[in-house]
């Protein structure tokens, strides 16, 4: 069970009730995986550096979960297939990046 | 006579050596262990205004931060956190 975090961007096009319902399909995808979810993050809508799809903000979501190795290609076929997410990317966190991520993750809660 | 030929050659303006600052490498000086690709400020001081990487001459950074900077910016851009190539001073 390695931890791995993914950061995805949906288009600003959704009403705020899409794309809620949008990052649980994600949740529930990994949750059916049987993978253990830590911590949802969402940054709400932030402009992005450069167009992607000729939209020039997104609304960013961080993801962060235990899950086997197999459970990734599963989760990305899923990415891959919905057109709403513009963009994605999981990251495999090593051991002192896990630590990292829990340190970050009560600075968030405290701040 | 040697030394008086060294002595000999007289330079019009002295030769400025400036005081070479020691570049350090701030990841192992502050002791950070982890770049987060996530947060786009603490990226920034190492890219210069076009938004393309400051190479290790520059920043003093050792090679393997280097490589992680390097990674973690990579990272960014594609999450489009950080522009490939801007050309306003940031």
């Amino acid at each position: 069970m390695n931890n791995y975090e993914t950061v995805f961007i949906l288009t600003p096009v959704l009403s705020e009730q899409q794309m809620k319902e949008a990052v649980d399909k994600f949740k529930g995808i990994l949750v059916a995986e049987g993978s253990e979810i830590v911590n949802v993050e969402s940054w709400g809508l932030r402009t992005l550096a450069y167009p992607i799809q000729k939209k020039s903000t997104g609304f960013y979501s961080l993801i962060e979960f235990q899950a086997e190795p197999a459970v990734i290609a599963k989760l990305e076929i899923q990415f891959r297939r919905d057109e709403k997410v513009l963009r994605f990317l999981t990251f495999r966190q090593d051991k002192n990046f896990a630590a990292y991520a829990a340190k970050r993750r009560n600075k968030t809660k405290t701040t | 006579m040697a030394t008086n030929n060294k002595s000999e050659i007289r330079y019009l303006t002295p030769p400025s050596v400036d005081v070479k600052k020691k570049k350090y490498c701030r990841f192992k000086k502050n002791g950070i262990k982890f770049i987060d690709y996530k947060d786009p400020e603490f990226l920034k001081k190492f890219l210069n205004e076009q938004g393309k990487i400051l190479p290790r001459r520059l920043t003093g950074t050792s090679l393997k931060f280097q490589h992680r900077i390097a990674q973690a910016v990579k990272r960014a851009r594609h999450l489009a956190l950080l522009p490939y190539v801007t050309d306003l001073i940031k």
